[in-house]
C-alpha cells in the first residue's frame, strides 16, 4: 500500500541510540515509551492478578479462610479494580500499543510532543506508586487500604474510610488521570496533523481510528472524574458537602458525575482492541477489513452514544421511570454499532483464506466472548431486570467478559501479532496457542458460573457467602487456577523468543498484513519515516 | 519513490500547538462542567422541580385556586443525631385543595441542657410530586436557636399546584408525604453529630 520500505534501512547504519538511562528514563521516543507503557502493564497487570488470586482463593469455600477482616478481601477487590482499569489495560492498549503503532501507521516520525509523551508515562508509574502506597496505609476504621470498590462512591468513600488510604488512591487516580489527558492529547494532535501525504482520514487504519476516538473520550470524560474525586478530595478533608446530605450536598451527584466519566471509560478500554482486532482479522483472513467506513464510524458512533446512557448503572437509585426509559432505550441503540463492528469481522473472514496463527486465535476467540458479553450487557441494559440483577455476580460475569475476555484478550492478540515487529525476535507459534486454550477455557470456567451465581442472588464485594453459592464458587476459582497457569506459557513462550536465534522477516505476516509499520524492518529503526512515505493507493480496500 | 513532505516542520508545528491548545482548552472545561453541574443541576431542579425539589413561589390568586379536587399532605419528622430537640407536626396530615393555600405548624423543643441551632432540610414522595408541591413561607428557609427547655411553632405555607392533574405520572395521586429533618448547624450550614458534639469547626474527621 505504501512505498516506505527501502529508506528505512538505509539510515539504520548512523541509527545511534542514547545511553541505557537516557534511552530508557529520559525517553523521548514513541517506541521505547511503548515498550515502557507495556513493560509497565505487565507488572501492574501481575499485582492485580495477584489480588484477583487472593479474591478468588477466599471465595472458594464459604466462610473466612485467608482474610480475618472482611474489609481487607474489598481492598483487594478495590486494588484489583483500579490497577486492572488505570495500570493495565489503559497503559498496554492506549500507553503500549497506541505509542508504538500509531506513529508507524499513519507514516510519522514520532508523537507530535514526544517530551510530553514521556511525562505521560512517568505520571502513569506515580500514580501506580500512590495506588501502591493507599494499600498499607489506614483506610476503614481498623483495616489497611480502600475498601471502597473502583467506583469510590461516598459516604463509603468519606465517612466510611476516616484513614488516608482513599486520599492516596484518589491522588493515584489524579496522576494518572493527568497523563492519560496528556496521553490524549498528544494522539489527537499527532493524528490530526502529523499523517503522512496521502493519508487522508478516511484511508486511515482503523487500530489509528480506534485510537483517535478513544483519546476523544478521554479528552472528554477523565477530566470530569478529576472534578468529582477532587469534590470528595474536599469533602472529605476540607469540610464541603458536595456529597453529604448534611450540608444539602447529595451522594447520587457523585454516581452521576462518576458515571460520565466510567461509562465512556469502559469504551476507551475497548475501543483500541476493536481497532487492534480488524487489523489481525484482515490479515490473517488476506482480506481487506469489510466494511472500512462503517467500522470507522460505528467506534465514533459508539464514542458519541457512550457519552449518554451513563445512568444505566444507577437503575436502583430512584430515577423518574421516564429517566429510567430513556437510559434503557438510549443503551440498547449501542448495540447497534457494535453489532456492525462484529458483522463484519465475521464478514472479513468469510471467504477469506483464513490462517489460524496464534494471534488469530486470539482475535476470534475474542469476538465469541466480546459477544456473549455484549448480550448480557443487553440484558442489564433493562432497568426492571437490572433492579434484579443490580451488583450481583451476573454483573461481575458481564463486564468480566467485555473486559477480561474481551480487552484483555486482545493485549495478548496484539503482543502475539506484533511481537515480531517490535522485538524482531518470535515467540513460537506452539506457546501462543497453548496459552489461547488455557485462557480461553479457564476464563469461561472462571466467569460462567458466575452468571448463575448472579441469578441465584450472590452480591458482589462480599467476602462471605451462605453454603448454596459454594459449589458454582468452587467451579469458578478452578478457572482461575487454569487461566493462571496460561501466563506461565506466555512467560515461557517470550523467554524463548529471546532465547531463540532465529529473527523475524520484516513482514512475517505475508500478503495480508498491508498497514505501514510491516513496511519498515524488524524491529523497526530507532528513528522513522525521516522521509515521510507518500501514500498512492487505497488502504481502506487494502 | 518517496517524496518529501510538501508541508514545512514549521506549518507542522503550528497546527499541532493550535490542536495541543484547543484540546487543554476542552480539557479544563470539562473540569469547570464537573463544578459547574452543581449549580447547574440545582437550577435545573428549581425551575422544573425535576427530582422532588419543592419548588418556591408566591401565593397563587383566587382565581386559580378554584378546584374541588384535593391532595392528603402527610408530614414526617426526623431529627439527625448530635441535636438534642423533639420535632413534631400539629397534625399527622392535612387535606389541601388543589391550588388552596394552606399553613401547618410544627412544634420544635430543645430537650439539651443547652442552646443549640439548627436547620432543617426537606423533600417530599413521591419525588415527581416536587414539581407540584410549591412552598410559599417556611421554617426551613432559615435556622432556628432554642435556649433550654424552650419550644417554639414555627409554620410552612403551601399549596399543590392543579398543574398535577395534567401530568400523567401523578395525575392519579392522591396522598404525598412532605418530609423534614433537623440537623445541627453552623453559621446556617448543617453539620454532622460528631461536630455538633465537640464544637469543631468544619467537617473535618479525626485519622
Amino acid at each position: 500500500m505504501a512505498t516506505a520500505a527501502t529508506h528505512a534501512g538505509a539510515h539504520e547504519a548512523h541509527d545511534h541510540k542514547p545511553s541505557f538511562f537516557a534511552r530508557w528514563f529520559l525517553s523521548t521516543n514513541h517506541k521505547d515509551i511503548g515498550t515502557l507503557y507495556l513493560l509497565f502493564a505487565f507488572c501492574a497487570g501481575m499485582i492485580g492478578a495477584f489480588l484477583s488470586f487472593g479474591i478468588r482463593m477466599e471465595m472458594e469455600q464459604p466462610g473466612l479462610q485467608y482474610f480475618s477482616n472482611p474489609a481487607t478481601y474489598n481492598v483487594f477487590v478495590t486494588g484489583h479494580g483500579l490497577i486492572m482499569v488505570f495500570f493495565m489495560v489503559m497503559p498496554a492498549l492506549i500507553g503500549g500499543f497506541g505509542n508504538w503503532f500509531v506513529p508507524l501507521m499513519i507514516g510519522a516520525p514520532d508523537m507530535a510532543f514526544p517530551r510530553m509523551n514521556n511525562i505521560s508515562f512517568w505520571l502513569t508509574v506515580a500514580g501506580f506508586c500512590s495506588l501502591l502506597c493507599s494499600l498499607f496505609v489506614e483506610g476503614a476504621p481498623g483495616a489497611n487500604g480502600a475498601g471502597t470498590g473502583w467506583t469510590v462512591y461516598p459516604p463509603l468513600s468519606t465517612a466510611g474510610h476516616p484513614g488516608p488510604a482513599v486520599d492516596f488512591a484518589i491522588f493515584a487516580l489524579h496522576l494518572s488521570g493527568a497523563g492519560s489527558i496528556l496521553g490524549a492529547i498528544n494522539f489527537i494532535t499527532t493524528i490530526l496533523n502529523m499523517r503522512a501525504p496521502g493519508m487522508t482520514l478516511h484511508k486511515m487504519p482503523l487500530f489509528a481510528w480506534a485510537e483517535l476516538v478513544t483519546a476523544f473520550l478521554l479528552l472528554l470524560s477523565l477530566p470530569v472524574l478529576a472534578g468529582a474525586i477532587t469534590m470528595l478530595l474536599t469533602d472529605r478533608n476540607f469540610g464541603t458537602t458536595f456529597f453529604d446530605p448534611a450540608g444539602g450536598g447529595d451522594p447520587i451527584l457523585y454516581q452521576h458525575l462518576f458515571w460520565f466519566f466510567g461509562h465512556p471509560e469502559v469504551y476507551i478500554m475497548i475501543l483500541p482492541a476493536f481497532g487492534i482486532v480488524s487489523h489481525i482479522i484482515s490479515t490473517f483472513s488476506r482480506k481487506p477489513v469489510f466494511g472500512y467506513l462503517a467500522m470507522a464510524y460505528a467506534m465514533v458512533a459508539i464514542g458519541v452514544v457512550g457519552f449518554v446512557v451513563w445512568a444505566h448503572h444507577m437503575y436502583t437509585v430512584g430515577l423518574s421511570l421516564q429517566t429510567q426509559s430513556y437510559f434503557v432505550f438510549a443503551t440498547m441503540v449501542i448495540a447497534v454499532p457494535t453489532g456492525v463492528k462484529i458483522f463484519s469481522w465475521i464478514a472479513t473472514m468469510w471467504g477469506g483464506s483464513i490462517r489460524f496463527t496464534a494471534a488469530m486465535h486470539w482475535a476470534v476467540g475474542f469476538i465469541f466472548l466480546f459477544t456473549v458479553g455484549g448480550v448480557t450487557g443487553v440484558v442489564l441494559a433493562n432497568s426492571a431486570v437490572d433492579k434484579y440483577l443490580h451488583d450481583t455476580y451476573y454483573v461481575v460475569a458481564h463486564f468480566h467478559y467485555v473486559l477480561s475476555l474481551g480487552a484483555v484478550f486482545i493485549i495478548f492478540a496484539g503482543i502475539y501479532y506484533w511481537f515480531p515487529k517490535m522485538t524482531g525476535r518470535i515467540i513460537p507459534e506452539w506457546a501462543g496457542k497453548l496459552h489461547f486454550w488455557l485462557a480461553f477455557i479457564g476464563a469461561n470456567v472462571l466467569f460462567f458460573p458466575m452468571h448463575f451465581l448472579g441469578l441465584a442472588g450472590m452480591p458482589r464485594r462480599y467476602a462471605d457467602y451462605p453454603e448454596a453459592f459454594a459449589g458454582w464458587h468452587k467451579v469458578s476459582t478452578y478457572g482461575g487456577h487454569i487461566f493462571g497457569l496460561g501466563m506461565f506459557v506466555f512467560v515461557i513462550g517470550v523467554v524463548l523468543a529471546f532465547r531463540s536465534k532465529e529473527r523475524a522477516a520484516d513482514n512475517p505476516w505475508g500478503e495480508g498484513a498491508t498497514t505501514l509499520e510491516w513496511t519498515l524492518s524488524s524491529p523497526p529503526p530507532f528513528h522513522q519515516f525521516e522521509t515521510l512515505p507518500h501514500i498512492v493507493d487505497e488502504p481502506g480496500a487494502h | 519513490m518517496t517524496s518529501p513532505s510538501p508541508t514545512t516542520p514549521s506549518a507542522h508545528s503550528r497546527g499541532a500547538a493550535r490542536t495541543a491548545v484547543i484540546c487543554a482548552g476542552v480539557a479544563f472545561g470539562m473540569v469547570g462542567l464537573a463544578y459547574a453541574s452543581v449549580p447547574l443541576y440545582n437550577a435545573f431542579c428549581k425551575a422544573t422541580g425535576y427530582d422532588g425539589t419543592p419548588r418556591q413561589g408566591p401565593a397563587l390568586s383566587v382565581a386559580a385556586a378554584q378546584s374541588t379536587d384535593s391532595m392528603v399532605v402527610h408530614f414526617d419528622t426526623n431529627v439527625a443525631p448530635g441535636l438534642s430537640w423533639k420535632f413534631a407536626p400539629e397534625v399527622n396530615s392535612v387535606e389541601a385543595k388543589l391550588g388552596e393555600t394552606k399553613t401547618v405548624f410544627f412544634r420544635v423543643k430543645n430537650t439539651g441542657p443547652k442552646p443549640t441551632t439548627g436547620v432543617a432540610t426537606f423533600n417530599v414522595q413521591p419525588g415527581l410530586m416536587g414539581g407540584y408541591f410549591v412552598k410559599v413561607a417556611c421554617f426551613c428557609f432559615n435556622e432556628q436557636t432554642l435556649q433550654p427547655g424552650e419550644t417554639i411553632d414555627v409554620p410552612v405555607v403551601f399549596y399543590v399546584d392543579p398543574a398535577v392533574r395534567t401530568d400523567s405520572n401523578t395525575a392519579d395521586l392522591t396522598e404525598m408525604t412532605l418530609s423534614y429533618t433537623y440537623f445541627a448547624s453552623k453559621n446556617g450550614q448543617p453539620v454532622t453529630a460528631a461536630v455538633a458534639a465537640t464544637g469543631a469547626s468544619g467537617t473535618k474527621r479525626d485519622f
